[in-house]
């Protein structure tokens, strides 16, 4: 094992910047789980399958279809939004109020499900688009960073601003925010919260929809790519507070960050036990995150 | 919490709380003749595959059942139970191959340090509740197996590979007839059933469920919920660590990707839940169904990577978790 060693600092400015790019498409990833989460206090333990799903559903535009995956965002959102919807009107509607076991169970089995279901249909190969429109590096700041990255990242920051403007300005985001704050008095508002409970699975797959369609322009697709993701996703929710949708954006930045300087200072392969073990001292010193409500 | 929370998982239990003094005849005839059953299998079945398969499932019905005292009885859902496995079976491991311990010696060795990591484990996290718990311990369960990859004193990624010895029951290995493994899967399943059935009857199983509905309500009553939890989680580790140890003794090679990936935490979790969570024959009746399912898709679809088994597995999860939370045990009670 190796003990602390100390890159130089262009390395050091690489690798945050870098972190930083990657953290913002970790709070896109977050943000879907943590609407959820906001919503009616379920985790959705199938959350990578999810992303999977979108990455694959990427991978094939562009296999079959020769759709670049820029082109292919809306219609990975699009399939995502469809499969959140149908998840909670199929499953989750069913253990709203159940035993904590029914509701952490029934969504992982559904990841086991899907991500079997992948391997099963699309075999466990690691596969590619190997000739995306955006490719190679771009200087950014004096650093250079893959231009894919930055892509994802700006994207994702900016399907961010307009989720947190969705929620924040519109009508239907009132609504959802009501649901979420109290559903009882939301229904007596006359707001149907059975639709947005349903709204709110779509949105937030939808989410890992948009990521997922970025990530697989310069990330491999096979069916176990989501795991890493999601066990990341669990730490930012947890640390930009549960249900805390700006709370993901920082959160997504500093894990984005920690994940970079644990692979530099400590070694390569301790980057994510630095950020499993800060899900642990955050969930310990501070269970309500950083800007969470309770 | 909304209210009906613990209500379901009460009715799940019922069955179990209340003695069935009217059945009781039949049911210890029926006891019996599994008994016998059990202990004459290797003595019909001469093949060692067929033995395998047994052993096999009595292993994971041993380590569902020892997750379900935890999580079961006392409504603690970790996901993270490879740790103690692993524990287990690099403890007996480490101890026969550098100081040349007896391995019946390691597997004992290993109950202790399974157990005194599962309290440094449980004592901060049972203060989280739900979700937080289950996923601090899939968190715990990924760091363990980075630290074991890349600890070169227990073999790192390459893992350890046990001396192979002439069959002794003293050395623990009986490669001729498999049977005495068997034997030794058999008893530890039976071991540990029988201290949940003692769970279940005394003050400590009824504290245990009083947690799982209610922590403050049982707080408020006067049970001390943090140490019970700590017991809890000392006596499910305990088998499970036995486990990991028979595991590395049976296989004789133990790498992190075999004794303490998530997807082990998760298969004990599923057979226990399939089966039937916080019953006494739910784990052992999932590890019955599931585990020769999973070698049934493995012969038909051998070699194609299809995992035809998890995508069964997965799907009845799910379905199990909607529409009958207390298990198949629990569809065969109504």
């Amino acid at each position: 094992m190796s003990i602390f060693t100390i890159p130089s600092s262009e390395v050091l400015i690489q690798g945050i910047l870098s972190g930083i790019l990657m953290g913002f498409v970790y709070a896109l990833i977050a943000a879907g789980l943590s609407l959820i989460f906001g919503l009616m206090e379920i985790v959705n333990f199938a959350h990578g399958e999810f992303l999977m799903l979108s990455m694959y559903t990427t991978f094939w535009a562009y296999a079959l279809f020769a759709l670049d995956p820029l082109l292919s965002v809306p219609l990975s959102a699009g399939v995502l939004f469809l499969l959140g919807w149908l998840t909670y009107r199929g499953i989750i509607r069913r253990i709203l109020g159940g035993p904590m076991l029914a509701q952490i169970f029934a969504t992982f089995g559904l990841g086991i499900f899907l991500r079997a279901a992948a391997q099963f249909l699309w075999t466990p190969d690691f596969r590619q688009v190997s000739k995306a429109w955006v490719q190679g590096p771009v200087r950014i700041l004096g650093v250079s960073v893959g231009l894919p990255q930055a892509v994802a990242s700006v994207a994702c920051l900016a399907a961010f601003g307009m989720l947190y403007w969705f929620i924040t300005r519109t009508e239907t985001g009132f609504a959802l925010e009501a649901t979420a704050q109290d559903r009882q008095a939301a229904a007596l508002m006359g707001i149907n919260t059975e639709r947005m409970f349903a709204l709110g699975w779509g949105i937030g797959a939808a989410c890992v929809g948009v990521a997922g369609a970025f990530l697989a322009n310069f990330f491999y697709v096979f069916p176990h790519v989501g795991s890493l993701f999601a066990l990341i996703a669990y730490v930012t929710v947890a640390l930009g507070g549960f249900g805390s949708i700006p709370g993901s954006l920082v959160a997504g930045v500093i894990i984005g960050v920690i994940e970079v300087l644990g692979g530099l200072l400590i070694a390569p392969a301790f980057k994510y036990v630095a950020v499993f073990v800060l899900y642990l001292v955050v969930v310990l010193v501070r269970p309500q995150g950083l800007f969470g409500k309770f | 919490m909304p209210p009906g929370e613990g209500v379901e998982v009460a009715d799940a239990g019922a069955g179990v709380v209340a003695p069935p003094s009217a059945r009781t005849g039949w049911g210890t005839i029926f006891l019996a003749i599994l008994l016998v059953a059990a202990l004459a299998f290797p003595w019909v079945f001469r093949l060692p595959y067929h033995r395998d398969l047994v052993i096999r499932v009595f292993l994971y019905a041993m380590l569902a059942q020892a997750w379900n005292i935890l999580a079961g009885y006392c409504g603690q859902i970790s996901l993270g139970h490879a740790v103690f496995f692993g524990t287990g079976a690099y403890t007996s491991a480490v101890l026969q191959t550098t100081w040349g311990w007896n391995p019946w010696l390691g597997l004992l060795a290993g109950v202790p340090v399974a157990v005194a990591l599962s309290q440094v484990i449980g004592y901060p996290c049972f203060r989280l509740r739900g979700h937080y718990f289950a996923i601090a311990t899939i968190a715990i369960g990924e760091i363990v197996q980075t630290l074991a990859i890349n600890w070169e004193f227990i073999g790192g990624a390459r893992g350890l590979t046990l001396p192979f010895q002439k069959d002794s029951l003293l050395a623990f290995q009986f490669h001729t007839s498999k049977y005495p493994y068997y034997y030794v899967a058999l008893v530890l399943l039976v071991l540990c059933l029988l201290v949940s059935w003692w769970i279940e009857r005394t003050r400590l199983g009824y504290y245990f469920r009083a947690i799982r509905e209610d922590p403050e309500a049982a707080q408020s009553v006067g049970i001390p919920v943090a140490r019970y939890k700590l017991i809890a989680m000392a006596i499910s580790a305990a088998f499970v660590s036995a486990g990991g140890s028979f595991y590395a003794q049976y296989v004789l090679y133990l790498d992190p990707d075999s004794v303490l990936p998530l997807s082990l935490s998760i298969l004990i979790c599923l057979l226990a839940v399939v089966g039937g969570v916080g019953t006494l024959w739910g784990p052992l009746v999932g590890a019955a169904l599931l585990i020769p399912l999973s070698e049934f898709t493995r012969i038909q679809f051998g070699g194609t990577g299809r995992a035809v088994d998890l995508l069964i597995y997965g799907g009845l999860l799910t379905t199990v978790a909607v529409f009958q939370p207390a298990g198949l045990v629990g569809l065969l009670r109504r």
